[in-house]
């Protein structure tokens, strides 16, 4: 296979492996931080005891996080040089804040987990505090690049390929930067929100569990809902301002999203389906009548450019689509099946029947799919550009023939590590059991 | 000073600090499975409990040495990516399967011995493929293929400075771990595993000074440079020599416990001699990046450098607190030190 294909895949893939690991790393220290204060505001021992689990699982994951965050970080400076290159001159200072973001993340993260019962309850709480705030600035600052790329400002580039008139903090604030880093972030909360619910929905499924440990798992799962519901709100009304950034900044992506071939005013939604290039319209797909038009600008009569204003060779693949389709898809079922148990729960005030917890149970893969497809679908829909109109792909990519090597070598240790932590995660909470947790403090 | 030379002199101060933070964190880590499974010394234990917390400031430290190069020297990526793909990614693979193992294990006290082995063999293995970048600067190693570089692989690997590198960059590691690794036991009050590692850096000291010299006859002839170079700079490598000596003779003094060594001065003087090593071979190294392809001036960043300078400052300025204290936590605190 050609070389850029490959660099494109080993890369890919890494960042879909560390993207599910880092999701998690952003989210969790929330959900901890959440429980830590309601145990302070109910003095209810659960939700400490809910903290300390959280904590554990946590920390290993944060582990293959930081290992993958170090992959990513290295490896696109070793497959992209001449991305890179630019990189270094013009939106270089994200990286580095974010280094010192990383930095105090692992360093708080080290004495959160190795000398937690040394600290006095403040500093404990300070520093999971100070774990959130690095996770989160890392999440934000490194979306920043990825924005950058999708809208790149701040510098001026010569017929020779040098950079000139770099401008920093332009290109760091550049157009898609805020909207950006809000759905990176508001999708990972929403996620781990889900991800716990579905843990929580997974037990309750369980016949055989006292009433206490049925209890603790409700109020992890009210948590869980009542975050998971807010933050799916809140990645939905961000999700629809970065749409309108596609259509200010980036309409050739936003034509590829929505599959939209001709120019039009008043331009129908198609929702499922796929892109067909020999019919120029998206197939078997479910059309709303003016609401794409309305979505890009909040006016029925707004002209959505397509596919067809530019060649072809400039289109991304026709797919992205689908891709969009899946992440937005996942975002509005999340809403819904948070809403319903949420109605369940305080409405009609009855116990969540299995098929309700069963569906809750997805909640948490399902929020995985949406981070992977959306990732996938601002990366690819930016194809052939690396830097959006700019830096092509092909140039950017090394040329070293060891990658094909090195792309089997990692999607080993990928596998390998997903398997493994899935693992150790459920050798560690077997052996230690909420029912065993919950016993240890009664006594 | 011209910013570029303040620049290299940054990113060269970062990669001190890595060499020692990285040498303690493989070095402890093969340490570890040296005495994993005699139950005669606790001398793993200690190695295994400065290594527990400590990895992933060393990790964060490789990181901000790559991010370094990349804002400081844009235009040296493309060359250095080109010719360091296959080591580095070595390296990151390596990297990630001990880091993982190494908190796996944490969680999983059932598969202790395995990551006393991972930890153990990439302790050795990791510095190995780092300080087998050394020589591919020093020249003679790359080739253009069609404007695009290459790193020729036969060539080096048939290089004896490459195997006197890695002899060099493994007995260095494992004398300064040693050393502080003898330091860290005392503080738990741990006299076995203090004796243990004096016994090691006692004949590691001489072994790797020694070998750091003959590694400097064995650099190919196209580095004939460089070792002018170090000949100019003499004054330099002699007061490390110097500081190597105290540090060493520290060892043989008697504490008032009629125990051998002061530890800590030996711990001082040793990152003494090391720092001035270092900065004296890298101002030796100047002014190439990787000879005769790239300098440090031609590399350097055409940005705001100031702005650069100002968020490093920021960022280590926030940063002291925390490692403040994470040295009350983890290297001080006797709770944690002496814990069974």
């Amino acid at each position: 296979m050609d070389v850029v294909v490959m660099a494109r895949a080993l890369f890919g893939s890494s960042l879909g492996f560390h993207i599910i690991y880092a999701t998690i790393g952003v989210g969790l220290p929330v959900m901890i931080i959440i429980a830590e204060i309601l145990y302070l505001i109910k003095k209810d021992s659960d939700y400490a005891l809910m903290a300390r689990r959280w904590t554990k699982g946590f920390a290993i994951i944060l582990a293959v996080s930081i290992a993958s965050g170090t992959i990513v970080g290295v490896m696109i400076s070793l497959l992209f040089p001449s991305f890179m290159e630019i990189v270094g001159q013009v939106i270089a200072l994200p990286f580095q804040m974010e280094i010192f973001a990383f930095l105090i993340e692992a360093v708080f993260m080290s004495i959160y987990l190795y000398a937690a019962d040394r600290l006095p309850p403040k500093l404990r709480l300070v520093s999971i505090f100070a774990v959130a705030l690095g996770a989160i600035a890392s999440a934000i600052l490194i979306t920043d690049v990825h924005a950058w790329m999708n809208t790149p400002s701040g510098f001026r580039i010569t017929p020779d390929g040098s950079i000139t008139d770099v401008d920093t903090w332009a290109a760091f604030f550049n157009p898609s930067f805020i909207t950006s880093a809000l759905h990176v972030v508001f999708s990972a909360f929403m996620t781990v929100a889900f991800i716990i619910g579905s843990i929580a929905a997974l037990r309750l499924l369980k016949k055989n569990i006292s009433k206490e440990e049925r209890n603790y798992h409700k109020k992890a799962l009210t948590i869980a809902l009542y975050f998971g519901l807010i933050t799916s709100l809140a990645t939905a009304i961000n999700g629809h301002e970065t749409a309108q950034k596609l259509h200010e900044y980036n309409p050739r992506k936003l034509a590829a999203a929505e599959g939209l071939f001709e120019t039009t005013r008043y331009a129908p939604l198609s929702i499922g389906g796929y892109a067909s290039l020999e019919d120029q319209r998206v197939k078997y797909a479910i059309e709303i009548p003016y609401a794409l038009s309305f979505l890009a600008a909040d006016r029925f009569d707004t002209e959505v450019k397509g596919l067809n204003e530019w060649p072809e060779e400039l289109w991304p693949p026709l797919y992205v689509h689908i891709l969009f389709n899946i992440m937005v898809g996942v975002g509005s079922v999340l809403i819904v099946i948070a809403m319903f148990a949420l109605f369940w729960k305080l409405v009609l005030k009855k116990e969540y029947p299995p098929w309700l917890l069963a569906l809750l149970v997805t909640g948490g893969p399902l929020g995985m799919i949406g981070i992977e497809a959306g990732w996938c679908f601002s990366c690819i829909g930016r194809q052939p550009w690396t830097i959006t109109d700019v830096l092509r792909t092909g140039e950017a990519a090394t040329h070293s023939n060891s990658v094909g090597f090195l792309f089997v070598l990692f999607i080993t240790l990928y596998v390998t590590l997903i398997f493994a932590t899935a693992f150790i995660l459920k050798f560690y909470f077997k052996r230690n059991p909420v029912s065993l947790d919950l016993a240890k403090g009664e006594s | 000073m011209e910013a570029s030379s303040i620049a290299i002199t940054i990113l060269w101060s970062i990669l001190f600090v890595y060499a020692m933070l990285g040498s303690l964190d493989f070095g402890a880590g093969f340490w570890g499975m040296v005495y994993g499974k005699n139950s005669q010394t606790n001398a793993s234990i200690i190695a295994n409990r400065f290594l527990s917390p400590a990895w992933e400031v060393t990790n964060v430290f490789m990181v901000i040495l790559v991010v370094s190069v990349i804002t400081f020297f844009p235009f040296a990526t493309t060359l250095l990516a080109s010719i360091l793909l296959v080591p580095v990614a070595l390296g990151l693979f390596l990297l990630t399967v001990r880091t993982t193992f190494m908190v796996f294990e944490h969680h999983a006290d059932r598969f202790r011995n395995v990551l006393l082995v991972t930890s153990g063999v990439t302790g050795l293995l990791l510095p190995a493929l780092l300080v087998s970048i050394l020589p591919i600067t020093l020249g003679g190693f790359v080739d253009f293929e069609n404007e695009y570089p290459r790193l020729e692989y036969n060539e080096l690997l048939a290089h004896p400075t490459l195997y006197m590198h890695v002899a060099f960059g493994l007995t260095t590691e494992l004398f300064i771990s040693a050393i502080f690794l003898m330091d860290y036991a005392k503080e738990a009050d741990n006299w076995a595993a203090y004796h243990t590692f004096r016994k090691h850096a006692i004949w590691l000291g001489p072994v790797s000074v020694i070998i750091a010299v003959l590694t400097i006859g064995t650099f190919p002839t196209e580095a004939q440079w460089i070792v002018e170079n170090i000949e100019a700079n003499w004054i330099w490598f002699g007061l490390s020599i110097i500081a190597f000596l105290i540090g060493y003779g520290a060892l043989f003094i008697k504490r008032e416990n009629e125990q051998r060594g002061i530890s800590r001065l030996a711990v001082v003087a040793i990152i003494v001699q090391y720092g001035l090593a270092i900065y004296a071979y890298g101002s030796a190294h100047l002014p190439y990046l990787v000879f005769p392809d790239l300098t440090v001036e031609e590399s350097f960043t055409n940005a705001n450098f100031s702005l650069i300078l100002v968020v490093y400052a920021i960022g280590f300025g926030i940063l002291i607190p925390g490692f403040i204290l994470f040295w009350k936590l983890f290297l001080k605190d006797r709770r944690y030190l002496k814990q069974d």
